[in-house]
């Protein structure tokens, strides 16, 4: 190209534009990510830190007009359902993931965890009716129960596939030694496996945790939510999130200020709960 | 074998005296220093001038002077993490691409400063093609492979002079009538070594002016190797060519120059079959007969 | 090999050398029952997973069936919603869930690919690092955070800032933008649900993305590429099917999301040209309408409402995981 010699330089100096100006779009792409996340934080702590105190926490909702009250039986049902689901669907979810992982390629393993990928995806309003037309029907009546049952068929998938790939990462040869000692299949397992696999499995657990304690779709028609303290099986219970719901789209400003105030508590949790995953020592047989 | 040659080296190797020897090629391979009497005509295409490079706190090469001389073969070789190939991809800045490297001292492509602030790495990239030692094709057809390099730095105009390009290139890999009739399937289904011929081609569609190689057959069986070495030798004439081997013979066939590193040093430096049959450094020889590395 | 569960040699072994310990190992026999209640139990553990997924497509269809024979393919192409007229027609839901999410899925592909490039190509460390924390963080917050700052943030910013001034300048010619500004509209819905999938998406994206071997971008490089060259036609295309396995399950995510875009949308069960004009989606009737459902057709019609969004979500989703998996096979794990 002896002849264009200009001409090359002037598409290089295009080319060289056009570099840093879609370097600097994803810099900007990675900004408008963030604010929003800045932006919920601010308001969360200026409209919500205000309401905080320690009646919030001890004592129950108060009719519209009386200011002041808390948000005790929110607390309390979110940490029964929450409590229940994880005792109902850990047990199962630890199993379908001993299943999966010991399974590898066997055609029911791979349908099984094709069918856990897929039923992560099922809208939670989906999971909230499913339950309502069984165990609410069945019941007749809405309860913590069912609002548990919702949450726990929400946690399975989750904890399913998180406990098989934490079950892989133990090596064979740990399974092989138990083996040639003489332990059988099922000792093995839960002697050797499990207890190896247990900070990753517990990791998946409290992920899950954090993700279901935040739902409010599922509950809407199992817990339904409740006035008054409850933590019985068969009664109706209130929820953080549903409260939240319930108050935010009221016309009162202040059940606004409530919602905000309710958020922040549960931000706090959930995030509690998600550091926890984190900082949980770290399975030994993890990659980097 | 490995005991053996541990003794000499731990007695002779005198990392106190500058590991540079003196060059033995003549005026071509002088010194820095003296770098001035430069052949009328035939520059040098690199040289470094104590030239050190990190890796973090790592030292990867340790005041490096060397000069390579254009149209001419010359090996770099030297056992694993010598620092043979981390002087390779600094003539391209391809270490730019790890984080926190440094380097202190001169390395002059063609007499410019590789290293100079406002060197733009995109038009010293196009002067210095490079193959690698696993070759690395795009998922692409085999003539958007060869296509590649002069599309994206709009080196033609129009289909014709693009397909004009991919043949000239194709055919100085050697590659043309293997791949003539199937330009267009995928690069993938080509064997390991017209891979490795497909990104020699890739990176003369360019036109560098200098090709670096390393370790360009190190994953290839005996024959496709020995295309590859044919293939060295008829580039020679239009290139300067840069090749980093383990090698040894490889490099005795291929090279005009050898360039012997170690821990990070150049032991020594100078014409193939000088350093082949009678190396001035004890390391050196150890290395070439195979006693360590 | 590995050892079977019967293996003589492997209990021979331990009975040879560890005699004195025998006692603490479980006999031979009882292994082997104990081993089969165990592989029973596990297997049927992991039955459960599609018996239930089986029940819930069961338990739905059963209850949808009334309004699937009353109202026949009708059902998802009349625009007519009057509970007390028990005329239902879901068009407008369907409408509303499809728009809504693909106008979040415009969105957020462009934030979540842009932000994925800037943490691995380009970010310093120092940088990178708390950028995808906070990431991360945008998809632990829960839906009903998200609904409440979109009702008394969002949307009034939404309304002044953007909407307003888009319905006196372009609404006029472009329907799609044509006035009242409500605020509560489509447009809301879609914002607030693609800040939700922008972490999806870009998680998936950045896996993919360093998962492109070095010895391509190197080759792009060496060729006279720029960076951006190099992420764009090479690293990119070589990224793609995980992108889009990225993008659908976003776009799963979104056409279920519930509580968040119900309190955004404005709930109208319009098919409004406007994206200014309110909407209404699948998951919001169902949240909004199914506790006061009066009469046996109107829940069986919720309930269909609900097989639909769950058959378009598990396609959305089998798609997604297909593209996922092809993926990770080609990757060679």
């Amino acid at each position: 190209m002896s002849d264009g010699a200009g001409s090359v330089e002037r598409v290089h100096r295009t080319r060289r534009v056009v570099n840093r100006l879609m370097l600097t779009l994803t810099g900007v792409a990675a900004f408008v990510v963030v604010v929003p996340l800045l932006l919920i934080f601010y308001h969360l702590v200026s409209a919500g830190a205000g309401a905080l105190n320690l009646d919030f926490f001890i004592r129950l909702p108060v009719p519209v007009g009386d200011t002041g009250g808390g948000m005790l039986n929110a607390f309390v049902g979110t940490l029964s359902l929450v409590a229940y689901a994880t005792l109902l669907g850990v047990p199962i979810a630890v199993g379908a993931g001993i299943f999966l992982a010991e399974g590898r390629r066997a055609p029911l393993a791979t349908v099984v965890r094709f069918v856990a990928d897929v039923m992560n995806g099922i809208p939670s309003i989906v999971i909230g009716i499913f339950v309502w037309a069984w165990v609410v029907v069945a019941m007749g009546r809405f309860s913590l129960l069912a609002g548990s049952i919702a949450l726990a068929v929400m946690l399975i998938p989750m904890v399913t596939r998180t406990t098989e790939e934490m079950i892989r990462l133990v090596p064979r040869e740990l399974r092989e030694g138990a083996r040639a000692l003489g332990f059988t299949r099922w000792r093995t397992t839960l002697g050797i496996i499990l207890p190896a696999a247990r900070s990753g499995i517990l990791t998946g657990v409290l992920v899950a945790l954090a993700r279901i304690a935040g739902e409010t779709a599922p509950l809407l028609f199992t817990a339904f939510g409740n006035p008054f303290l409850e933590w019985r099986l068969n009664e109706p219970v209130a929820s953080l999130p549903l409260l939240i719901y319930q108050y935010a789209i009221s016309p009162y400003d202040d059940w606004h200020r409530q919602a905000w105030a309710a958020s922040l508590v549960l931000i706090g949790f959930v995030l509690m709960v998600s550091l926890a995953a984190r900082f949980v020592i770290r399975n030994p047989y993890r990659g980097s | 074998m490995m005991e053996e040659s541990l003794l000499p080296m731990e007695t002779k190797w005198n990392p106190g005296v500058p590991g540079i020897p003196a060059p033995t090629v003549g005026a071509s391979h002088a010194l820095p220093e003296g770098g001035k009497q430069v052949a009328a005509g035939a520059p040098f295409a690199v040289e470094a001038r104590s030239f050190s490079f990190w890796y973090g706190a790592n030292q990867a090469l340790a005041d490096i002077s060397l000069t390579i001389t254009t149209r001419q073969v010359t090996a770099l070789i030297g056992p694993s993490g010598c620092g043979k190939s981390t002087f390779l991809r600094s003539i391209n800045r391809m270490n730019d691409l790890i984080p926190n490297t440094r380097h202190e001292g001169e390395l002059l492509l063609e007499g410019g400063s590789v290293y100079r602030p406002d060197q733009d790495v995109v038009l010293l990239r196009r002067r210095v093609g490079m193959v690698f030692q696993k070759s690395n094709p795009f998922p692409k057809s085999i003539f958007e492979n060869v296509a590649y390099g002069p599309r994206v730095n709009r080196l033609v105009q129009g289909r014709r002079q693009l397909e004009g390009l991919v043949e000239r290139s194709l055919r100085q890999a050697a590659l043309w009538d293997e791949v003539k009739d199937r330009l267009e399937k995928s690069a993938l289904g080509l064997s390991g070594g017209q891979q490795q011929r497909l990104c020699i081609a890739r990176a003369l569609a360019v036109s560098p002016h200098i090709l670096l190689m390393d370790e360009p057959a190190s994953a290839l069986d005996p024959i496709a190797t020995q295309k590859i070495e044919e293939l060295i030798y008829e580039l020679k004439d239009q290139y300067t060519i840069v090749i980093v081997t383990h090698n040894m013979q490889q490099a005795a066939r291929v090279s005009d120059v050898t360039a012997f590193f170690y821990l990070g040093k150049l032991v020594e430096v100078g014409r193939t079959e000088e350093i082949f049959t009678n190396p001035k450094n004890d390391q050196t020889e150890a290395y070439i007969t195979g006693r360590f590395g | 090999m590995r050892p079977t569960p019967d293996s003589a040699g492997a209990l021979d072994l331990s009975g040879r050398s560890r005699r004195g310990l025998l006692s603490l190992f479980p006999s031979r026999t009882r292994g082997n029952l104990a081993d089969q209640v165990y592989a029973v139990l596990v297997r049927s553990m992991g039955i459960v997973l599609p018996l239930l997924f089986g029940f819930i497509v069961l338990r739905i269809g059963v209850a949808a069936w009334p309004a699937i024979r009353s109202f026949g393919p009708a059902f998802v192409t009349s625009t007519d919603w009057n509970p007390v007229a028990r005329e239902f027609g879901a068009l407008p839901f369907i409408y509303g869930t499809v728009v809504s999410s693909f106008l979040a899925l415009a969105i957020a592909v462009p934030l979540a690919v842009g932000l994925a490039i800037f943490l691995t190509e380009l970010a310093p460390r120092w940088l990178a690092a708390p950028v995808a924390f906070a990431t991360e963080l945008l998809a632990a917050i829960p839906s009903v955070v998200y609904g409440l700052w979109g009702i008394f943030v969002l949307v009034p910013f939404l309304r002044s800032a953007v909407q307003e001034p888009l319905a006196a300048t372009l609404g006029g010619a472009i329907p799609f933008f044509a006035g009242p500004a409500y605020g509560f509209s489509m447009m809301s819905g879609a914002v607030i649900l693609s800040i939700m999938i922008v972490p999806f998406i870009s998680a998936v994206t950045r896996e993919v993305l360093t998962a492109v071997p070095r010895d391509q971008r190197e080759a792009a490089l060496a060729l006279g590429a720029t960076r951006w060259e190099m992420t764009w036609q090479v690293a990119i295309p070589y990224a793609l099917p995980g992108i889009l396995g990225g993008a659908i399950l976003g776009l799963g995510r979104a056409l279920g999301e519930t509580v968040a875009i119900t309190m955004v949308i404005g709930n109208r069960p319009d098919i409004a040209r406007s994206i200014l004009a309110p909407g209404y989606t699948m998951a919001s009737v169902l949240a909004n309408e199914f506790s006061e459902a009066t009469g046996d057709l109107y829940l069986s019609a919720l309930m269909e409402v609900a097989l639909l969004l769950f058959g378009i979500t598990i396609l959305v989703n089998v798609i997604a995981q297909l593209l996922v998996w092809r993926v990770s096979l080609r990757g060679g794990r």
